[in-house]
């Protein structure tokens, strides 16, 4: 046991002890962690992948603000089941513009990853008000509230301009429209066409039924385009993967 | 002078903070920015009747105040944990008690939940670990603490950040990076208060009179050094606007979720393992009047549990859009970190070779022995989730909660309580614990809580598992997800009272503590020399 026998020298050494440690902690993460930001199968292009929109972005942080990743998952497994009840599997690329990630980490409530477009906005309003109205077994707390918050996106375009800094890739033409894109989402009386042009398949309607703009239009905003943006009966996926 | 510096530096902050506070954009900014104009407006007041003070004489024995402070926000930031714990099991069962219509969004399970973990695991167990850390590395090296005044401003530095990050998460700010919750300004708040620690810690083992650094002490400073760096790569981020809590992670999707996990696993590993351990490999050998069973074995497994912990992160993330090669690694990696776990539970529990008998006369002891019994039952647990089958079913499920418990409860929990029984008589100069009866009373509270939660877990969890993937004879799914959440119910109830038990035995813990804190007959508290 000679090994052993020096390990005398790193007792008695506290900075020995300090960097060795430190050496030896990192050699995991850096092994894991710094592959995928080079190896090019990672994330695979798909097409129809977009920026979220400035309502859907602000729908997205009332999401993470309520902690519903505590209990719904982004993430479907390629499992038989999974795939039955929740739809195609999701792609690396689907969570790419994702800062943070919202794969979750528990299943008290459904996946989310593909929820755009199952159920009506009414259903969504409805079952945000008080879940058990919509399905009785659910233990989900109500979010009746949020219909009361009235919105304007006067920080749309910070928001989007730190997502940018972190490399989503909006133009300067979409951070100079921020505000107005915000507010007309869910505008009835909006001019769509530019916000269309500039966000691909962003849903254009009044979401939560209330003349003013508030949480609840961002939220199901949110929630109706999750999943909605990659064209799975054209996807082919990639062998190497 | 240094009082006059301190006494600007103060008006400062409350200055900024005052800004901060009427241009702030969202209620968790405002709401910290008035309570910083608070602390500091506090500080400003004492420094300013310090002025002209003569310095404190310097003292010399072991500093324990410091670590008394840390036993006492332990206890209270135990039993706060704990009950929101409760409160939130039972949310789960009954979910009429979220108080949304009242209390909206406040009391909903969401924002609580963080309020939970944060409280458990970095108020109660950081609190554990700080204060336990300072006791041992002083007796240890035979010196008084490195820095002076420094400790407190770790220990008080500390509670500063779950205040804020406490409050941060009721009031809606939240990275949502489990375990890693709090926005940018507390995360740069903990990282000024850990390198704090960090210098406290390795200035006492620098100035120490021993010369070997006792094994405790490699556990502790590896957990310090560990959770520094998961810490500042986890929470890079960049703020949305410095007059708001919120701020964009730097990194995004697959590359966002395996830092996550690469952190959020080592937060057991390092802070509810590592830390832990060095915990056990003090106050274990103490109990029992025994030595450390094996040096070499402490030796093997020490470096083996740091090394390969690092890299079982990706056992968070199977079957998702990670990468295989990288979910295969932490798979096996994961599988081989069974044996160095097992290293330090056998190491833990042979030490009482030669005085098992102990175990009938002495509670606290059997507290100590049944947390490494959890402790090896968890780290078993662990690996076998880790493989990717048994994960395919675990995942997403209760079972994880369970594993979660068993290890949070059982491990981390009861060596706690078994090193407060053991602290509070010395820290207080009493000659024992006030009520053995009442330790007795704990033990089994606790026990038979754990029990209760893990079990009702293990069915829930596995019963849920396989209602999701159950097909029929037609190959279609057997079970709406409805009818898997109105299943669980029962066993929802059960984990409940398995957890009122355990607060239980902790309420119980905080009176014996106290009693025996102010006991009757008290003796003139007089610091103990270093040496």
């Amino acid at each position: 046991m000679g090994i052993l026998d020096k390990h005398h020298i790193i007792e008695k050494n506290a900075t020995l002890l300090l960097v060795l440690s430190l050496l030896v902690v990192s050699i995991g993460g850096l092994v894991e962690i710094v592959p995928l930001f080079y190896l090019e199968n990672t994330i695979e292009d798909v097409d129809g992948m977009r920026p979220y929109s400035p309502l859907e972005l602000a729908g997205r942080d009332i999401y993470v603000r309520e902690g519903c990743y505590v209990c719904h998952s982004q993430m479907i497994r390629p499992l038989r089941d999974e795939v039955e009840r929740y739809g195609h599997y999701s792609l690396a690329a689907e969570s790419q513009y994702d800062h943070p990630f919202q794969w979750g980490s528990k299943r008290t409530g459904p996946d989310l990853a593909r929820v755009g477009g199952r159920y009506s906005d009414e259903w969504h309003r409805d079952h945000l008000r008080r879940p058990q109205d919509v399905v009785p077994e659910s233990i989900m707390p109500p979010y009746g509230f949020l219909e009361h918050v009235v919105i304007d996106g006067k920080y749309a375009e910070d928001f989007l301009r730190a997502n940018r800094m972190v490399g989503v890739p909006y133009s300067d033409e979409m951070l100079e429209n921020a505000k107005a894109d915000f507010r007309a989402q869910a505008d009835l009386d909006a001019d769509w066409e530019g916000l269309l042009t500039r966000y691909p398949k962003a849903q254009t309607r009044n979401f939560d039924g209330q003349p003013e703009l508030t949480e609840m239009d961002a939220l199901i905003a949110y929630l109706q385009m999750l999943g909605t943006l990659v064209d799975f009966s054209t996807f082919e996926p990639v062998a190497s993967r | 002078m240094w009082n006059g510096v301190k006494v600007i530096l103060y008006g400062f902050i409350v200055l900024f903070a005052a800004m901060a506070a009427n241009f702030g954009r969202d209620i968790a900014y405002q709401f910290h920015a008035i309570l910083i104009v608070a602390v500091a407006g506090y500080l400003f007041v004492r420094a300013i009747g310090q002025i002209g003070d003569k310095p404190a004489p310097k003292s010399t024995g072991y500093m324990d105040g410091v670590v008394r402070a840390g036993v006492i926000a332990t206890v209270i930031w135990g039993l706060t944990g704990f009950s929101v714990g409760v409160w939130i099991a039972f949310e789960l069962a009954y979910p009429g008690l979220n108080l949304g219509e009242w209390l909206a969004p406040y009391g909903n399970f969401g924002r609580l939940r963080p309020l939970h973990t944060s409280a458990v695991i970095f108020a109660f167990g950081g609190n554990a670990l700080i204060a336990t850390s300072f006791y041992v590395v002083q007796r240890t090296s035979a010196a008084r603490l490195f820095g002076g005044n420094l400790a407190w401003f770790v220990f008080w530095g500390y509670q500063l950040f779950i205040v804020l990050a406490a409050t941060g998460y009721v009031l809606g700010s939240t990275q949502s990076r489990e375990y890693a919750e709090p926005e940018w300004y507390i995360d740069i708040w903990l990282t000024i208060v850990w390198v704090a620690y960090l210098v406290v810690f390795l200035g006492t083992i620098f100035k120490r009179k021993e010369p070997h650094i006792y094994v405790a002490n490699w556990f502790y400073l590896a957990f310090i050094v560990t959770i520094a760096m998961l810490h500042l790569v986890n929470n890079l981020a960049v703020p949305v606007s410095f007059l708001g809590s919120k701020s964009v992670s730097l990194f995004s999707g697959v590359q966002d979720a395996l830092t996550q996990w690469w952190y959020g696993h080592n937060a057991v590993g390092f802070f509810l393992t590592a830390g832990f351990l060095g915990m056990m490999y003090y106050f274990v050998p103490k109990q029992a009047n025994r030595p450390v069973y094996s040096y070499k074995l402490s030796i093997i497994h020490f470096w083996a549990l740091i090394f390969l912990y690092i890299w079982a992160g990706p056992h968070h993330l199977h079957y998702t859009a990670l990468p295989d090669w990288a979910q295969t690694l932490g798979m096996v990696m994961s599988i081989i970190l069974w044996m160095p776990s097992w290293g330090g539970m056998i190491n833990g529990l042979m030490t009482l070779s030669g005085a098992w008998d102990k175990l009938r006369t002495d509670p606290v002891l059997r507290m100590m022995v049944v947390s490494i019994g959890f402790y090896g039952m968890s780290t078993f647990e662990g690996p076998m989730m880790a493989i990717k089958a048994v994960n395919s079913l675990s995942h997403y499920t209760d079972w994880t909660i369970g594993h979660v418990h068993s290890g949070a409860l059982g491990w981390n929990g009861m060596i706690t309580f078994g090193a407060l029984y053991f602290l509070v008589p010395k820290l207080w100069n009493r000659e024992t614990l006030y009520s053995l009866k009442l330790v007795s009373w704990h033990f089994w509270l606790a026990t038979i809580g754990i029990v209760l939660y893990a079990s009702a877990m293990w069915v829930t969890g596995i019963m849920e598992g396989l209602m999701w993937r159950e097909v029929d004879a037609q190959g279609f799914l057997v079970n709406s997800f409805a009818d898997t959440v109105s299943a669980k119910f029962p066993m929802y109830v059960v984990r409940g009272t398995g957890g009122l038990m355990y607060l239980t035995g902790a309420c119980i813990m905080a009176y014996n503590l106290y009693k025996t804190a102010v006991g009757a007959g008290r003796a003139a508290y007089a610091a103990v020399p270093a040496e």
